[in-house]
């Protein structure tokens, strides 16, 4: 479904991302996992125009989509769940969801019911300001925000980023839960146990190079996948 | 349920600004059904001063929330844009049998017709022709700051705030140029416009029937501040809170910066230049040297005051603000000596503003958001939202 092809970026003078290929297939669940600064974030910025690449390129359903402006980018049906969160603080829940929507002009009711029956926090909390909710809430604000936009395929930046376990077990269960219902995601992590568990593909990055890809199930299972970034090696 | 589309809120702001509208009128028509007005209520009182600038100054400071309050960008352009509103009106108002003597010191003004005469003149030709001019100095404001915008809008915060108060700057040096004489009068004032006044529907002696000066600043406000109102809560008002919040993440939800950002500054500009009109319509003149930087800074105090993100806060704030300055603190200009021969100290000429500039700062410091924070005046009266606080 995605494809990227040889994709280069340079990021704060230095090349972050080196030539990189990969395949996301339609309704799958595909991890990007490596290290800080292997260039996974970068490459997700990129395929969502926030970041020119330098060379390469990349296709959804075969539709070049290289320097396209993020705004065509995410009409086209890709959606970025930045790092972070960033929900907008200021804005109520609410607010926050129609802006996920921002580039559809069709009636909103069914996806805002459809995120509210997926987050019923987020119901509760409709009235209240994002910046007010706890950490959990607000990474389920920013999930449900990018559904907004009824994506084809939602890419994930460290959703596990700053918060508790438990708190992540669940937000994993809804990722999956999205997939379920015809989501293709893309998922980036340094969680690597949490993200191999759910991925059916997953690819390991080192420094800007793809070193590694396999099923998630197989990863999990690959010694130095478990010595370098699941802590179990010897 | 999701959508909150209160009928009733809507119908409320209407009779609430129709009333206000009324009000208006009624308040400056009292002469004509109380035959001895106490002095506050006659027509050159300090209150329909204030009335009036405030309704100017209203317009202005919310154009100028909705750039800097709600799209975030830090801009000081506002007197610029003003300035060329003000021309606008003046150029184009100026009737022609008053140009050559405006403009004697150029030999006549370059422009020699006038909107309210094209129109047929008269009271007709008047009011079509502000119509018309108001829009025009909006566009001619706005066509300004999308030439500024291109370069500038790739600033941030503080770089902004210096290139957009530079470019304020220079235009005023523009408008005082000896070689644009003939259109802009160069450093003179462009005076002997059609002022409020104008507007009263008078008999043919000329005796006043019924005064409008103060409903006209009003009405064109009010107007203005809807269509803003209207912006800031279509889709394209949520864009520029986003933008406000977090570029970065309103640009990954698909929200072209660029062309919101310029959206957002033209239309700021487009309301600062009918505010501009309206300005020169209440001094009765226009005249570059007015249009300093330190308008643009009173303007943004207000805005600061009344809560950034607040369209009801600037609109209080402003009267506050207005009356404030002009008005409530005037005792403090003029010497008082109490009958006992004892002589108020500090008080003299000036005095005013230190007291004023004193108030300021309390408010500054205890109201740190202003006076609103970032609600509006229909909030203060509702419970927390149904549903708003679970646990």
């Amino acid at each position: 479904m995605l494809k990227i092809d040889g994709l280069k970026v340079n990021y704060g003078g230095i090349e972050a991302v080196k030539g990189i290929s990969f395949e996301v297939p339609d309704r799958s669940i595909v991890t990007l996992i490596g290290a800080n600064g292997a260039g996974k974030s970068t490459t997700l910025r990129s395929i969502v125009g926030l970041v020119r690449p330098a060379a390469g390129n990349i296709q959804l359903e075969g539709e070049e989509l290289t320097g396209l402006p993020t705004d065509r980018i995410v009409s086209k049906g890709i959606t970025l769940v930045p790092e972070g969160r960033r929900v907008f603080p200021d804005l109520t829940v609410l607010e926050n969801l129609k802006i996920g929507a921002y580039l559809r002009n069709d009636s909103l009711d069914d996806d805002i019911n459809w995120v509210y029956e997926l987050f019923p926090r987020l119901k509760e909390r409709s009235w209240q300001a994002a910046g007010t909710l706890s950490g959990g809430e607000q990474q389920m604000l920013a999930v449900g925000r990018a559904l907004m936009s009824r994506p084809k395929i939602m890419m994930m930046d460290e959703p596990s980023l700053g918060l508790a376990p438990i708190v992540v077990r669940g937000i994993f269960d809804i990722i999956r839960e999205i997939n379920r219902q015809g989501v293709t995601i893309l998922l980036v992590e340094q969680n690597a146990n949490m993200a191999l568990k759910i991925a059916d593909l997953g690819y390991v990055l080192e420094t800007g190079r793809i070193t590694m890809s396999d099923t998630g199930a197989a990863l999990l299972a690959n010694e130095k996948v478990k010595e370098a970034y699941l802590g179990k090696g010897g | 349920m999701i959508e909150k589309k209160s009928k009733a809120g809507t119908a409320a702001a209407l009779i609430g600004i129709l009333v206000l509208l009324l009000g208006v009128v009624l308040l400056e028509n009292l002469g004509a059904f109380i035959p001895n007005l106490p002095p506050i209520l006659l027509p050159t009182s300090q209150l329909f001063i204030v009335l009036k600038k405030g309704a100017v100054y209203s317009l202005v400071a919310v154009s100028m929330n909705l750039l800097n309050g709600f799209t975030g960008l830090f801009s000081l352009g506002q007197a610029g844009f003003m300035l060329l509103g003000a021309y606008t009106y003046a150029i184009l108002m100026l009737p022609t049998a008053n140009r050559p003597t405006v403009y004697y010191l150029y030999g006549g003004s370059a422009i020699n017709f006038s909107l309210p005469e094209l129109f047929g003149g008269g009271m007709f030709g008047l009011i079509l022709g502000t119509i018309v001019v108001f829009i025009l100095a909006g566009c001619v404001a706005a066509f300004v700051a999308w030439l500024i915008g291109l370069p500038v809008l790739r600033l941030k915060s503080d770089y902004l705030a210096i290139a957009t108060l530079g470019f304020a700057e220079i235009l005023r040096a523009i408008f005082q140029w000896d070689k644009l004489g003939p259109i802009t009068n160069g450093a003179n004032m462009i005076g002997s416009i059609p002022i409020y006044s104008s507007f009263n529907i008078t008999d043919a002696s000329g005796k006043v029937i019924v005064r409008l000066t103060t409903f006209i600043p009003f009405l064109t406000a009010i107007i203005c501040i809807t269509m803003i109102v209207l912006l800031i809560n279509s889709s394209y008002g949520r864009a520029f809170k986003a933008i406000r919040e977090d570029e970065i993440a309103a640009e990954a939800m698909g929200i072209n910066l660029a062309k919101h950002k310029m959206l957002a500054f033209c239309t700021s500009a487009f309301f600062a230049g009918v505010g501009g009109a309206l300005f020169a319509m209440y001094v009765g003149n226009a005249q570059a040297k007015v249009y300093t930087s330190a308008m643009t800074y009173e303007i943004l105090l207000i805005v600061v005051i009344g809560g950034i993100g607040s369209i009801t806060g600037s609109c209080l704030a402003t009267f506050l603000y207005v009356a404030c300055s002009e008005w409530w603190l005037r005792f403090l200009d003029s010497p008082l000596v109490l009958s006992s021969g004892f002589k108020v100290p500090l008080l003299r000429n000036g005095f005013r503003m230190v007291v004023f500039s004193i108030v300021i700062m309390i408010v500054v410091l205890f109201f740190r958001k202003g006076i609103m924070g970032n609600r509006e005046l229909p909030d203060l009266f509702k419970k927390k939202k149904k549903g708003g606080v679970a646990k």
